[in-house]
């Protein structure tokens, strides 16, 4: 509404109104005046008749009030007039005013925050046309992965979707425009891609299925609208630019529209390559049916009218088909579907969100309990002001909306605050960059369903919280309380208030538990056994084709490279591991093994899938990871000795029996080489953290030498000193080298990505559990002490002990909560499958946990009853007493 | 003054429709028209009449206007409209209706011991 418009209404209103008013005024004087005519003619005088007529008509107040409320339209006039009463009454205890609105604002906030995550991560589809019908394929458990040949078959042979596109991320790359190279992070997708999202560029082309004409053909990039922004400062002269991707010419033909920011939601690349030019960036062949790491995953729209049930037993006969046609490549694991976006994160993400939206509804919930109790006390210490207002004609129902349009004020007053925050928050969040040089992005975009949402919890809370003093309005006695004054009465009953006193303490205790739990998980998981020591390592990754050397040169220069890092002073051992190290990147190579006795080598038959690593000599020595029995490689072990193996224990109970066993044992690998086992490791953790043990087979890098790979360096040297040596050694052996020195802790980051990140949740939603559990006995203590002020005086002065007023004082919240946390601590315990979906070895069933969450519970006792008790001993009797 | 009986909720706005139903009426008046149709047989407290007048007007049932009344003073007439007849007719309907019902239900004999 216009300040004008505002204004006309206003004044209208106003005037109307008092119009109103004054015609009811005329309407019942002249009523009164009918009567007193009438009694004076019965005899009486003028005034006396008056007087009786007034009285009889009874009281006038209270019926101008029905006859407004009967004419109908009074409802904004009381609503402002409660309004402007509830700020006066607020603004008179601020105290109270702040505490319960950042109360609200931080419960509020946090289902903000926590519902924006659900909406980018769980709720918004991928931000392309009709992405409802968009599905992509994943295999089994594992993200999607599947070889380029599969992909092209799979893409002809089913009848389910319009067509089928593919990507796979290349990270890391080498992006030279001429000045200043960064690294930059693509998807390398099929011609298709585009077609099949039914995008249009913003700027320039995209590529089509007609610029693939086999493996290199089609040196194009398109970039990401925003690292055209931020990168080429909306250079719209960019398109046609040619730019170095690790060395080779790219020309830029166009610029994707803003808002998409590739297939999965939580990366976000810089640009996307042909995938037929993937090979150039490093990534493995497309020509082998074996090397499943060349696509992602495959997506595309579903046919009108064929269902996702349809679909999955599609995709899957054509699997089958395939792996009857390609026995020996192909091991069949079962296809998914699932909505484009998230791959197989799906679930995990939905359930970690889900998790935490319970928690932050808990948190809410305590939040309300915590402002109803403290309701409940501020009507009972205006007991004597309701009554007053009864007496004078109020009715009840006018009192209760009042106190409603109170807890209106204050819940809006703190969902502003909170979505404010949230807002503020979530806007950090979705510019976060997690782990610098991974393209992680949290897809949280705040929008108008937040301010939907925050409106909606401040209005349900505010209900919830202001629901509670009602009963006891209702039951408000007036004659009772004024002749009584509002002095406590010594209930020994249960009231709302304990019990919400101590729903929220088991709210709170169920939080600090969670919250606990998390924590503990992370500690564990942080210096759980890895089957290697990542402290005092430091890693560089090199590659050498990019780096320009042919295939014949890399395994000289890897050796080179090897005695270069060992020659640094204070180094300890170095190694070498093709391709990624155990839990980096999440990127682990499996491949099939079999028993020496089995001759059909067809995936069913395979006795294991181990984690394979090719692995120089001394990279056990590097890694720290231990030795059982046997030993472990030399320079020896190339590709002219006998093929040898180090395999894990679990590997060597697994398939031999047990570690002594397995040394010169043989077993097959899926070319039928026969392997012999000299050596038998520790386990490990390979792939992820939450993974179960699996067995890891190690093979000499000299048998099947590969361009990309990381040297593993162990050394107490200072890392920063360590790692500008290294750069430094490297730079002598090739000053062209692009190297990227990092320790082993921090590429860790992107595996305990998740689990920091629910721990941080966690923290945050049990240090709010612990704030609002204080508050709430707080409040409790504080109010019990201060009605029982004058009896506890009195008992001072009758020579009560300083133990005893203490127990009479306080002994009631401590009771409850006591009963709050142990309520708390066993729903805690039995929630612990909600939180093992949530964090890595959650178990709240441990001694260490337990003896925390009572600590901490005693320490909010403590703290929360600290001040009231102080208060309640340092009780002046004679003061007290003189002064009512 | 006991042996006036309460009114029954809701036939404060029926006792009003008929009382103005016999010609325009100022509220004291009303008051002492059901007084005198009633046989002084009903309690009505006095400002209780208001509400239930204004919303009879918001209902649009009855009309009203300021005027001069009998003792010379100002004063604010009710008179019946259209629907507010309409209404007075179904309401005396149904109230006659209702009174045969209980009243046969109250004077039936039980059938058997």
């Amino acid at each position: 509404m216009k300040l004008a418009d505002w204004i006309r209404f206003r004044t209208v209103y106003t005037f109307q109104r008092s119009r109103m008013n004054a015609e009811l005024e005329d309407e019942l004087h002249s009523h009164v005046q009918h009567r007193a005519d009438d009694l004076e003619r019965s005899g009486l005088a003028r005034a006396e008749a008056e007087r009786r007529a007034r009285i009889e008509f009874g009281g006038r107040e209270k019926f101008k009030e029905e006859c407004h409320e009967a004419a109908g339209g009074r409802f904004f006039e009381i609503l402002l007039q409660d309004v402007r009463f509830g700020l006066r009454v607020l603004r008179k205890a601020p105290g109270f005013t702040i505490a319960a609105v950042l109360t609200l604002a931080l419960a509020i906030g946090a289902n903000a925050v926590v519902f924006g995550l659900m909406d980018g991560l769980v709720l918004r589809p991928l931000n392309v046309p009709q992405s409802e019908s968009l599905y992509g394929t994943h295999y089994g458990d594992n993200p999607a992965w599947q070889s380029y040949p599969n992909y092209i078959d799979l893409r002809d042979r089913n009848r389910s979707f319009e067509d089928l596109a593919a990507f796979n991320m290349v990270l890391g790359v080498g992006l030279d425009t001429g000045k200043n190279p960064t690294v930059a992070n693509g998807f390398a997708a099929t011609g298709n891609y585009f077609d099949v999202l039914r995008l249009h560029p913003y700027l320039g082309r995209f590529f089509h299925p007609s610029d693939e004409k086999g493996p290199d053909s089609a040196p194009y990039i398109v970039l990401t609208y925003a690292y055209w922004h931020t990168r080429f400062q909306d250079d719209r002269a960019v398109v046609g630019r040619i730019v170095q991707l690790d060395k080779h010419p790219f020309t830029i033909i166009g610029v994707a529209p803003p808002g998409f920011q590739g297939t999965i939601m939580f990366l976000a690349p810089d640009f996307f390559m042909p995938i037929v030019n993937e090979e150039q960036m490093g990534a493995p062949s497309l020509k082998t049916r074996t090397t499943e790491h060349a696509v992602f995953e495959a997506m595309g729209h579903l046919k009108a009218g064929v269902t996702p049930a349809q679909a999955v037993a599609d995709v899957n006969a054509v699997d089958a088909y395939l792996e009857k046609t390609y026995p020996k490549e192909i091991a069949h694991h079962g296809t998914e579907l699932s909505r484009e976006g998230l791959t197989s994160f799906a679930s995990a993400a939905a359930e970690f969100v889900a998790g935490l939206m319970v928690l932050s509804v808990l948190i809410l919930l305590a939040a309300c309990a915590n402002l109803g109790s403290l309701f409940a006390a501020r009507a009972a210490d205006r007991s004597r002001e309701m009554a007053l207002r009864l007496a004078l004609g109020s009715s009840r129902k006018r009192i209760l909306r009042q106190l409603f349009t109170e807890a209106a004020l204050i819940s809006l007053a703190g969902g502003a605050v909170g979505l404010l925050g949230s807002f503020l928050l979530l806007r950090d969040l979705s510019t976060w960059e997690p782990i610098p040089g991974v393209p992680l992005h949290l897809p949280v975009a705040p929008d108008a369903k937040l301010y939907v949402v925050a409106l909606a919890l401040a209005l349900v809370s505010g209900f919830l919280f202001g629901i509670v003093p009602v009963r006891q309005v209702l039951r408000t006695n007036p004659y009772e309380i004024i002749k009584a004054g509002s002095s406590a009465r010594m209930g020994r009953r249960l009231t709302v208030r304990d019990v919400l006193l101590v729903v929220q303490i088991a709210i709170c205790a169920v939080l600090v538990t969670s919250s606990m739990v998390a924590v503990r998980g992370l500690v564990r998981s942080l210096h759980s056994d890895f089957g290697f020591d990542p402290s005092n390592t430091m890693m560089a990754g090199v590659n050498l084709v990019t780096a320009g050397y042919s295939a014949e040169k890399v395994p000289a220069m890897q050796r080179r490279m090897i005695e270069a890092m060992a020659s640094i002073h204070g180094v300890q051992a170095v190694g070498m591991v093709n391709g990624y190290p155990p839990l980096v990147y999440t990127a682990a190579n499996r491949s099939s093994v079999f028993k020496d006795e089995t001759s059909d080598l067809r995936p069913p038959n395979a006795a294991a899938m181990p984690f394979e690593y090719d692995v120089s000599p001394g990279y056990f020595e590097a890694a720290g990871t231990g030795l059982l029995a046997g030993r472990t490689f030399s320079w020896q072990d190339d590709k002219n000795a006998p093929a040898v193996a180090v395999i894990n224990r679990d590997f060597a109970v697994k398939i031999f029996g047990s570690v002594t066993n397995a040394i010169g044992k043989e077993f097959k690998v899926q070319d039928g080489t026969r392997v012999q086992v000299v050596g038998v490791v520790e386990d490990g953790k390979y792939m992820s953290l939450t993974e179960s043990q699996q067995p890891a087979m190690f093979l000499p890098f000299l048998r099947t030498p590969e361009s990309s790979s990381y040297l593993v360096v162990r050394s107490h040297r200072d890392p920063q000193q360590l790692a500008a040596a290294m750069r430094e050694k490297l730079r002598e052996l090739d000053a062209g080298l692009p190297v990227d020195v990092e320790s082993w802790r921090s590429l860790l980051e992107v595996v305990l990505f998740p689990s920091r990140m629910a721990t941080m949740a966690l923290g945050v939603m049990g240090i709010m559990g612990a704030m609002l559990s204080i508050t709430g006995i707080f409040g409790m203590a504080a109010n019990s002490v201060s009605k029982r002020l004058r009896e506890l005086g009195i008992r001072m002065a009758l020579g009560a002990r300083r133990r005893e007023v203490l127990q009479s004082a306080l002994g009631r919240p401590l009771k409850l909560l006591v009963v709050g946390s142990v309520a708390g601590l066993v729903l805690g315990i039995l929630a612990t499958k909600v939180l093992a979906f949530i964090v890595y070895q959650a178990t709240p069933r441990d001694p260490l946990v337990l003896a925390g969450v009572v600590l901490a519970m005693c320490l909010l006792g403590l703290l929360a009853t600290w001040i009231p008790a102080q208060r309640a001993l340092s009780v002046n009797p004679l003061i007290l007493l003189r002064e009512d | 003054m006991n042996d006036q009986a309460q009114l029954l909720p809701g036939t404060l706005d029926l006792l009003i429709l008929r009382a103005v139903s016999l010609g325009p009426l100022h509220g004291y008046g009303i008051l002492l028209r059901i007084g005198q149709i009633s046989g002084h047989a009903l309690l009505i407290e006095q400002g209780a009449l208001y509400p239930g007048l204004f919303r009879l007007v918001r209902q649009g049932l009855l009309k009203a206007s300021w005027g001069t009344s009998e003792n010379n003073r100002r004063a604010k007439f009710y008179e019946l409209s259209a629907a507010g007849r309409k209404r007075l007719r179904e309401e005396t309907d149904n109230w006659n209706r209702l009174v045969v019902a209980i009243a046969s239900a109250l004077s039936q004999q039980p059938e058997e011991a």
